[in-house]
């Protein structure tokens, strides 16, 4: 499923916190005309970014509106005029460019994580100077089952993955790179490969294909064989972890003067009626996607903003497209595979499954009986919520969802503690 | 103006992630392991005849009963479906003598059930194996009858005794051949060695029974035998003889692999299948009774919780 470029829709709703961070503060006011690249709303502090309007129309209010995390955000609702004007930065050589140039454009094109998390890419490009970062990793493992944009962006667009990666390492001033990718996406690390032979200091690696080999952790561990101690990060061990789709963007800020006006995301699951791979316009409303994937089946049980891993349920579809989207899945009760909970049997599979070696029937248990102290020193705060411990369990218990309840407790009494 | 409620149009899940699951439930595991248990079941009919059919049906019969009864009295939902008081009875069933006395089997079902699972709070919160537990209970309360063999179909041995019995009261061996295809004394399940291992690999590809208890308890029978073996080849059995002799591997694959009386991690299981290798031979060769394999799982049960808090996995970049 090639990517194709969806059709501006006629109402857009842009989220003021799309990001990790401060909400950003809003320089528009309705009736203002915007075009696509215009800067609506400024960064509030650092751990902030601005945010732009992906299509060329009239800011018609702010609002609080639905919002795919489940919680309601204010939101800048815009009408397209079909014209899709644009605004863009100067483009710069990506030869010439330096690093300081590329971290400003970075952030002042509002670039964020595409794996999820949404951090503030151009905070990720400044790691503190006591780090001492030796490598940059693009994850193109492609974070969760069933989606399929981070392949169809690799095998599309290579060099500019390829460029992308090179940018970033200049930004860091890190020597190596590296590209890993699971070795049943042959034809991708194919052209990356063949896309890296102009720069000689980027690597592209086979790696296992296995849930969840895209986490940060298992990705670093799988590419340079380091292991991320529970509660540091990934700079920790001298490594950056960028998504592929980071990287592309990163491309088009600098090298096209682009800011990110469109998320690359798949849509898919057998409840879709005609599965795609989108480029979407920022703000168009899940709704609006659906449609144009020809609409929801009459079976679909589940609508999932991410994957089915970790992705959220929807309940409205009002909720818009985001910076970090990465997919739209719609699951039919046969791939839910709900069965009744049972008593757990003690069958040892869910530590067999934990990528992180943890205990999850027992960090579940304590959750469940509000054993926090006990949780913490089984360390629950460890978890990724990777879900694959409940994924497995044959007696169908939340697993995760306990630990994820039973993680915020544990964080919340630590904070107090300070 | 987008809408700020539900969509009626489709009536929607809304529980956090994960939002798929494997095929796995425990009524599916709980029914793959009593398939596992037909070629046992067939051996035995081929072996002994079709009565042992009915000692395993009595045996499922009445712990199926029993689980319901229970619950009934405790007022628990009846989850007799799940299939484990049914896998408790087989199991049960298959671990006693040949043409037992139907009514001790329906007695030592009541007990595997009310006192080996339902007391303990029901499936999962176990500490032994409830089908063992009913077969120490009818040892205990019928030594005769418990210790009563049957000569085989396909035989021309006139003494009943087990290999393990004949061995160490009479000191005659028996040849290995036999003991593998089940020609021989000894229970309705446990005699041949080839039907248990068709089961038992059966539950190892589908990821049922942990591959590392089999395992271990092999290498366990295989290592410890032979040393006692090699003391005095002439008075101790060799270990070839100690692993298809008796309940060994029917243990092995069945008994000891059960997820809710075993450890929970890996290196727990290697402990727990090499221990009861260990109290196995132990009994076998010093102590009074032939057989071990029942009080070897049911001691090395007993332990499980220690072995749980001493195997504790190191977490993913723990330096320790």
């Amino acid at each position: 499923m090639a990517l194709e470029i969806m059709p501006d829709s006629e109402n857009i709703i842009i989220p003021l916190s799309q990001h990790i961070g401060k909400q950003a503060k809003p320089v528009v006011k309705k009736g203002d005309a915007v075009k696509a690249g215009s800067v609506i709303a400024e960064p509030e502090g650092f751990v902030s970014i601005p945010i732009h309007s992906s299509v060329s129309g009239v800011v018609q209010k702010l609002h609080v509106e639905p919002n795919t995390s489940g919680f309601p955000k204010e939101s800048i609702l815009i009408k397209s005029d079909g014209k899709d004007e644009s605004e863009k930065y100067e483009p710069l050589d990506y030869k010439t460019v330096t690093a300081e140039e590329i971290k400003e454009r970075v952030r002042i094109a509002g670039l964020v994580g595409q794996g999820g998390a949404a951090f503030p890419t151009f905070i990720k490009l400044t790691p503190p100077e006591d780090k001492k970062i030796e490598y940059v990793i693009l994850n193109g493992c492609e974070c969760e089952p069933y989606l399929t944009r981070d392949y169809r962006l690799m095998l599309e667009r290579p060099v500019d993955v390829v460029t992308g990666l090179s940018l970033i390492m200049k930004a860091v001033g890190v020597k190596k790179g590296m590209i890993g990718i699971e070795d049943n996406k042959p034809e991708a690390i194919k052209v990356l490969r063949e896309a890296a032979k102009e720069f000689p200091e980027i690597t592209v690696e086979a790696l296992e294909t296995k849930y969840p080999q895209g986490a940060e952790k298992m990705l670093i561990k799988a590419c340079i064989g380091r292991e991320v101690p529970p509660g540091k990060l990934p700079l920790d061990v001298g490594v950056i972890v960028q998504n592929i789709g980071t990287a592309t963007a990163i491309y088009d800020a600098v090298v096209k003067g682009e800011p990110q006006l469109y998320a690359a995301l798949t849509v898919t699951g057998k409840g879709i009626t005609t599965p795609k791979n989108l480029f979407v316009k920022i703000g168009t409303s899940i709704q609006d996607v659906l449609d144009y994937c020809g609409g929801v089946k009459d079976d679909a049980m589940k609508v999932i903003v991410g994957g089915p891993m970790m992705g959220v349920a929807q309940f409205d579809f009002a909720a818009p497209v985001m910076k970090a989207t990465s997919g739209i899945v719609v699951l039919t009760k046969d791939e839910v595979n709900a069965h009744p909970e049972t008593p757990c049997l003690k069958c040892g599979k869910c530590i067999e499954a934990c990528p992180l070696q943890l205990i999850p029937t027992k960090l579940s248990r304590y959750s469940q009986l509000e054993k926090y102290a006990e949780a913490e020193e089984f360390n629950i705060t460890t978890c990724m919520e990777c879900g694959t411990c409940t994924f497995t369990c044959p007696a169908n218990i939340p697993l995760v969802q306990w630990i994820r309840l039973g993680k915020q407790k544990v964080n919340e009494l630590q904070r107090e503690k300070k | 103006m987008p809408t700020t409620t539900a969509n009626p149009a489709y009536k929607l899940e809304l529980t956090s992630s994960p939002h798929v699951h494997s095929r796995w439930s425990t009524k599916q595991a709980m029914w793959f392991v009593v398939i596992s248990l037909i070629p046992s079941l067939i051996a035995s009919v081929l072996f002994y005849g079709f009565y042992q059919i009915l000692i395993v049906l009595t045996s499922v019969a009445v712990c199926v009963g029993t689980e319901a009864g229970v619950k009934y009295i405790r007022k628990r939902e009846i989850t007799v479906k799940d299939g484990s008081a049914v896998i408790t009875g087989i199991l049960l069933g298959m671990v006693l003598p040949p043409n037992f006395s139907l009514v001790f089997t329906a007695i030592g079902a009541v007990f595997a059930i009310a006192i080996g699972k339902e007391i303990f709070g029901g499936l999962g919160y176990n500490t032994f194996n409830p089908a063992l537990v009913g077969r120490a209970f009818l040892q205990a309360a019928f030594p005769v009858a418990m210790t009563t063999w049957t000569i085989p179909a396909f035989s021309d041995a006139v003494s009943k005794a087990t290999p393990l019995s004949s061995l160490k009261f009479d000191g005659i061996p028996a040849a290995i051949q036999p003991m593998f295809f089940g020609n021989i004394g000894g229970s309705i399940g446990e005699t041949s060695a080839l039907a248990i291992l068709i089961g038992g690999i059966f539950l190892l590809v589908f990821g049922i029974a942990n591959w590392r208890i089999p395992l271990s308890m092999i290498i366990g029978i295989l290592v410890f035998g032979a040393l006692i073996w090699l003391i005095n080849p002439a008075k101790y059995p060799d270990p070839l003889y100690h692993l298809f002799s008796g309940g060994f591997l029917f243990g092995a694959f069945f008994m000891a692999t059960d997820w809710v009386t075993s450890p929970l991690t890996g290196k727990g299981m290697w402990i727990f299948g090499l221990g009861i290798s260990l109290i196995v031979v132990v009994i076998r060769v010093f102590g009074g009774l032939p057989e071990g394999v029942m009080y070897a799982i049911l001691l090395m049960n007993a332990v499980v919780p220690i072995i749980n808090r001493y195997t504790k996995p190191k977490v993913f970049g723990e330096t320790k």
